[in-house]
């Protein structure tokens, strides 16, 4: 299964853990990701902040240049998703804003037709792989971890720009339930909390901080006293509030917080036995509990 | 939530019309004051305007007041207001349509930095096509408040032990073709 791969600027930077635990399990997958040329920002939440038709154009190279290769195109980040995402849908639904849109990539030499479409790499793995597949490819039960999952927002709010949950769209808006499925594919227990889609904060924790840290206070707090060892993610934003501000949300509230927070790539690379470096393990800020490498090295 | 009176006299009688000829916010109009958004927002408790009420104020035309508000600067585009909306109004997207017109007319405050934030993010992105963290946070704290740069100092170090800090700027080769799509786009601006 050959993919176009939209990266975005995270995974290249401050998530670099996430792209290596991606590296080490989609070719185990059967997953190939082919890095789309000279990819450019997807704008994020902050250009739309600023300017609309901009934001809207610097989107839809990515998507004109993918058009181009004829495949889907898969990105890791729920931010990139949902922009390229909304980008199509925008330019399907309002033909006053395709025609600008149209122009503008005339001025960069290329041109967009609305066919490229956009997948987040959990949709991929859960659909296109499946669980029967992955629950086959399992060398270490983790039986025994216990894993909230965290989907965070953006990845399941799309829902409503694409009209109801398909092959594309990845899960019920308000309770998703494909990286549950994941985790019990993995052997580890599924821990059910309600904060698996309320927001981390995202970007707030740049500007507001103190708002966005009782944010992730919140949902720490939901994961652990239902007995999380870890949470597991699938955006590198929400990975970064949650597990690199954990010690400061700690000081911040008192509160004694000391979860791991790793992406789903590195919780099937665990499962598949890859080893700890190569999953980029290493560089979370808070490390891997001793109950937590106890089930592992049992499992 | 700050219950205060609200401050303008003369009421803007095109605000409504404003909004709703943005795409996204054709529908503004239906809103019937369910206050789902309100109750779905994660951070309506420190909003001076709940999204309801201000949904409220748009449509009676308080422009200066929505715009003078710090409701639609908390928005952190979490969509959950939008998926959730029974009148299907695109809520997220009124927020960042509220945040480009008081970025434009210069409505933001010190005190909301989100602003500051969003512009260093737009002038990297424009100079190398791609998002560069650490300078975009630098560029943010001396904008905003330089004595983050040493409250911060701790969080960086942290990321750079674990290898999380990029040193080098990651730019596209195409950055020309970038900046004609960029300025077609602004000419032709909505």
């Amino acid at each position: 299964m050959k993919y176009t791969y939209y990266p975005g600027c995270s995974v290249k930077a401050t998530a670099n853990l996430y792209q290596e635990s991606i590296d080490s399990v989609t070719p185990l997958l059967g997953i190939e990701l082919e890095e789309l040329e000279d990819w450019n920002c997807c704008g994020a939440t902050a250009y739309m902040s600023v300017r609309e038709l901009m934001s809207f154009a610097i989107s839809a190279r990515n998507l004109a240049l993918a058009e181009k290769h004829h495949r889907d195109i898969v990105t890791p980040c729920s931010a990139c998703y949902l922009v390229l995402k909304k980008t199509n849908q925008y330019f399907a639904d309002y033909p006053n804003l395709r025609k600008k849109l149209g122009q503008a990539l005339e001025a960069g030499g290329l041109s967009y037709s609305g066919n490229t479409r956009v997948r987040h790499i959990l949709n991929v793995i859960v659909n296109d792989v499946g669980m029967e597949k992955i629950a086959g490819l399992v060398k270490k039960k983790l039986k025994g971890l216990n894993v909230a999952p965290y989907y965070g927002c953006q990845i399941v709010r799309p829902h409503y720009y694409g009209c109801g949950a398909d092959e594309e769209n990845i899960d019920d808006p308000d309770n998703p339930v494909s990286m549950d499925r994941l985790i019990e594919a993995t052997g580890a227990t599924c821990v059910k909390y309600s904060m698996k889609t309320k927001c981390c904060g995202s970007s707030l924790m740049g500007t507001e901080e103190k708002q966005a840290m009782k944010l992730c206070m919140e949902i720490l707090a939901d994961a652990e006293s239902n007995g999380a060892h870890c949470i597991v993610t699938i955006c590198p934003l929400c990975q970064m509030n949650l597990d690199v501000y954990q010690s400061k949300v700690n000081r911040l509230f008192g509160t004694k917080f000391n979860i791991p927070v790793i992406y789903f790539t590195q919780l099937i690379g665990l499962a598949l036995d890859r080893p700890a470096k190569e999953l980029g393990l290493g560089r979370l800020a808070v490390k891997m509990t001793r109950p937590m490498k106890q089930i592992l090295q049992g499992a | 939530m700050n219950t205060h009176k609200l401050k303008q006299k003369a009421i803007d009688k095109d605000f409504l019309d404003e909004i709703a000829h943005l795409p996204g916010g054709e529908r503004i109009i239906d809103c019937f004051q369910c206050g789902t958004c309100s109750g779905s927002c994660p951070t309506a408790h420190v909003m001076d305007h709940t999204p309801r009420r201000l949904f409220a104020m748009v449509k009676a035309g308080f422009r200066e007041d929505v715009l003078n508000s710090n409701t639609y600067w908390y928005c952190t585009s979490c969509y959950i207001c939008t998926v959730r909306c029974p009148r299907q109004i695109k809520i997220t997207d009124v927020m960042y349509a509220l945040k480009r017109i008081a970025l434009k007319e210069r409505y933001v405050r010190r005190k909301n930095a989100a602003g500051a934030f969003y512009s260093s993010f737009v002038d990297i992105v424009e100079r190398d096509g791609r998002s560069f963290e650490p300078e975009l946070m630098v560029r943010f704290m001396l904008k905003t408040d330089p004595t983050l740069l040493l409250k911060n100092a701790v969080l960086g170090l942290k990321l750079m032990k674990h290898g999380r800090l990029p040193i080098r700027r990651n730019r596209i080769k195409a950055r020309n073709e970038l900046r004609a799509i960029i300025r077609k786009a602004k000419s032709e601006s909505l």
